[in-house]
């Protein structure tokens, strides 16, 4: 039998790719596989690790302040006391409600009444994107997971799907409940859904994320698939917390807890 | 042949004129939402969807029961639903209008509805759900004025629309299997994610759709001179009593594997719907009546000789069409919201603007029917075939 260059090299190619594919897995030591979500230690995989030991309400509403009124977020609740309408990108709410799946009776009130801050998680395996029909919103290469306002059709799925809350839909025009604009972040138009989007605007500058800047060193952001990253040394030296693991969606923000803490 | 739908009788116009007038309503309402946003209805942030989207729902089950006569008639050869299988095949074109109007209202950016078909994404399901009911919507069309022609010309139906009829079948159940997908397919909200949710989609439909048509033919025979016949309704009040019971199993299988599991995520729902949770239960009265019907309904149909009676089976077709309308146009889309991924309870309900909305769809969709309706019965008038022998 005989094989030009042309057909030896390219079969050569198609052997190096399936190498290439089995050695991330080959490659892996246990210790990354379990910590790793299974992923290769390459690329980029943003995410977030949340300290919540020591936030209080001023950290909160110094991070939530940033945030939104640098996305040009509109304020609604205090317009007409509206839940209903209301936009949030970043907000918190108790232990209980953020870790529904994680509730014991015997925990103490000053856990159970501890307030999380609460955003897009960015999942690995976003369920929004899976259900988006028309790709408006999108996981980005380095795990963040986008929205695209001027493709919305503002169908709502994504809402349905997003197990977290984490995503909001403007019913009215947004553009009337600004206090401030800040004229550097487009607003939103009205009938589409938006949501957290890791400050990407910030990142493309090299800065960090609004709420991590504001957190006064409580929230970290990084590469999770770089395990010599600040995200990934926290991750393995403290027992830390994902919303509804077993839904299978692999949220890129990470929460510690404490334990010690709250007892007593 | 649309010529006959523009003269009638007197009750005829005042039919068309009284749905125009709620379509009119529907439209200033519709406006009065598009400039000033969603906002206008009772859906929130924690409860998404709302009567639109159930609606749509409801009525995706309505369009795939036209199969329920097309089988019998096109694949066993059962000549007595020759006179009815049109009245399924355009109420299925009726229903999926308003299906398509009701998608249409829920947009937040109808403008950019295009985009669905300009960015394919083959794995969001309502992708598929937009070319299934694209598609079933032309073969009813297709196949309903075909063979409705062919029957003013006293010919048989040409021989292409034969596999177009065989095509309608499998695309019927694909309808209502792809919007129980929208929902069974979603993490996190429990009351959605069950392998069960297609099939008992489609055991309501093949209840609530025929069970509206009966009601609908036997108005035609009460004001035209159309007649289905006597045996053909009681075959498909047969139908009726299969599939509401099949419904009501597999609703009580849900039950079952909720509060014998005894997994606080299965039971929320229900709890809410039926019981109220934390004192919110705005819907608890209404899925109260929806069973009270069933159950009414059940009582009439499943000993023959009630049913057989057909007073008697009108009766339980309302009661069939109410308890699945508020079952599936109500509560298993509202269910599944409440309570909220925080195990909090958002509650909903519609607002005035979103139910003058609804009933300008429905009104739309009547109107469609009527017009519909009133073709193919005007050629059977003509050509003397307006009653059935059965």
């Amino acid at each position: 039998m005989s094989m030009d260059r042309r057909k030896f090299l390219k079969l050569l190619g198609l052997a190096g790719v399936g190498l290439g594919i089995g050695s991330d897995f080959v490659q892996m030591s246990p210790a990354e596989a379990s910590s790793g979500h299974g992923l290769p230690s390459s690329g980029e995989r943003l995410g977030m690790v949340i300290d919540a030991r020591n936030l209080t309400d001023e950290d909160f509403t110094r991070m939530i302040d940033a945030c939104h009124s640098i996305h040009n977020v509109p304020t609604l609740i205090p317009e007409k006391n509206d839940v209903k309408n209301e936009i949030k990108w970043l907000w918190t709410d108790t232990y209980n409600h953020t870790f529904p799946e994680q509730i014991n009776e015997y925990h103490p009130d000053s856990l159970r009444e501890k307030e999380f801050p609460l955003l897009c998680n960015h999942c690995d395996k976003p369920p929004c994107v899976r259900v988006c029909p028309t790709q408006a919103t999108f996981r980005s290469k380095n795990g963040i997971v986008a929205q695209d306002p001027h493709r919305c059709i503002g169908c709502r799925f994504c809402m349905a799907a997003c197990p977290y809350g984490s995503r909001s839909f403007n019913y009215v025009d947004p553009r009337l409940y600004l206090t401030k604009m800040n004229p550097d972040f487009p607003t939103r138009t009205m009938g589409v859904v938006e949501k957290c989007t890791f400050c990407v605007e910030r990142l493309a500058k090299g800065l960090q994320p609004a709420c991590v800047v504001e957190s006064g060193g409580a929230l970290v952001f990084g590469n999770l698939a770089d395990a010599h990253s600040e995200v990934r040394k926290i991750l393995s030296t403290h027992f830390t917390l994902r919303r509804k693991p077993t839904l299978g969606t692999m949220p890129s923000v990470f929460y510690v807890i404490g334990g010690e803490d709250y007892a007593g | 042949m649309l010529d006959k739908a523009l003269t009638g009788s007197k009750r005829y116009w005042t039919l068309i004129i009284v749905l125009l007038g709620f379509i009119g309503i529907g439209t200033l309402a519709y406006l009065h939402q598009f400039k000033n946003g969603l906002g206008v209805t009772g859906m929130s942030r924690d409860v998404s969807w709302g009567f639109y989207i159930s609606q749509f729902t409801f009525l995706v089950g309505v369009a795939a029961s036209a199969v329920m006569l097309v089988i019998p008639y096109y694949l066993h050869d059962y000549k007595k639903f020759s006179k009815i299988v049109i009245l399924g095949e355009f109420l299925a074109v009726a229903s999926v209008t308003m299906c398509m109007l009701f998608i249409f209202v829920d947009m937040g950016q109808p403008m950019r509805m295009m985009n669905v078909i300009l960015h394919p994404t083959p794995n969001s399901i309502l992708f598929w759900d937009a070319t299934v009911l694209n598609g079933y919507l032309f073969l009813n069309i297709i196949i309903g004025w075909t063979t409705l022609h062919a029957e003013k010309k006293q010919t048989a139906p040409p021989k292409w629309v034969k596999p177009l009829i065989y095509l309608s079948i499998p695309w019927a159940v694909s309808i209502h299997t792809v919007t129980a997908f929208l929902y069974a397919g979603i993490p996190g909200r429990h009351f959605w994610l069950t392998a069960i949710m297609a099939a008992r989609f489609l055991a309501s439909a093949f209840a609530g759709g025929p069970a509206l048509l009966i009601i609908l033919a036997l108005m035609l025979r009460k004001y035209t001179k159309f007649d289905p016949g006597k045996e053909p309704i009681q075959t498909i009040g047969k139908i009726v009593t299969y599939a509401m019971c099949a419904n009501v199993f597999f609703i009580l299988l849900e039950v079952f594997t909720a509060f014998y599991s005894q997994i606080p995520g299965h039971m929320h729902a229900f709890e809410y719907l039926f019981a109220g949770i934390e004192g919110h239960g705005k819907l608890v009265p209404l899925m109260w009546i929806s069973i009270i019907c069933a159950v009414g309904a059940l009582i009439m149909l499943v000993p023959p000789k009630i049913r057989s009676k057909e007073s008697n089976l009108v009766k339980a077709c309302v009661l069939v069409f109410i308890s699945l309308w508020i079952d599936k146009g109500f509560g298993l889309v509202i269910g599944g919201f409440v309570p909220n991924h925080f195990g909090t309870v958002t509650e909903y309900w519609p607002t005035l603007p979103e139910t003058a909305i609804t009933l300008g769809v429905w009104a739309t969709g009547f109107l469609v029917l009527t017009i519909l309706y009133k073709v193919a019965i005007s050629v059977r008038e003509e050509l003397g075939t307006a009653k059935s022998e059965y």
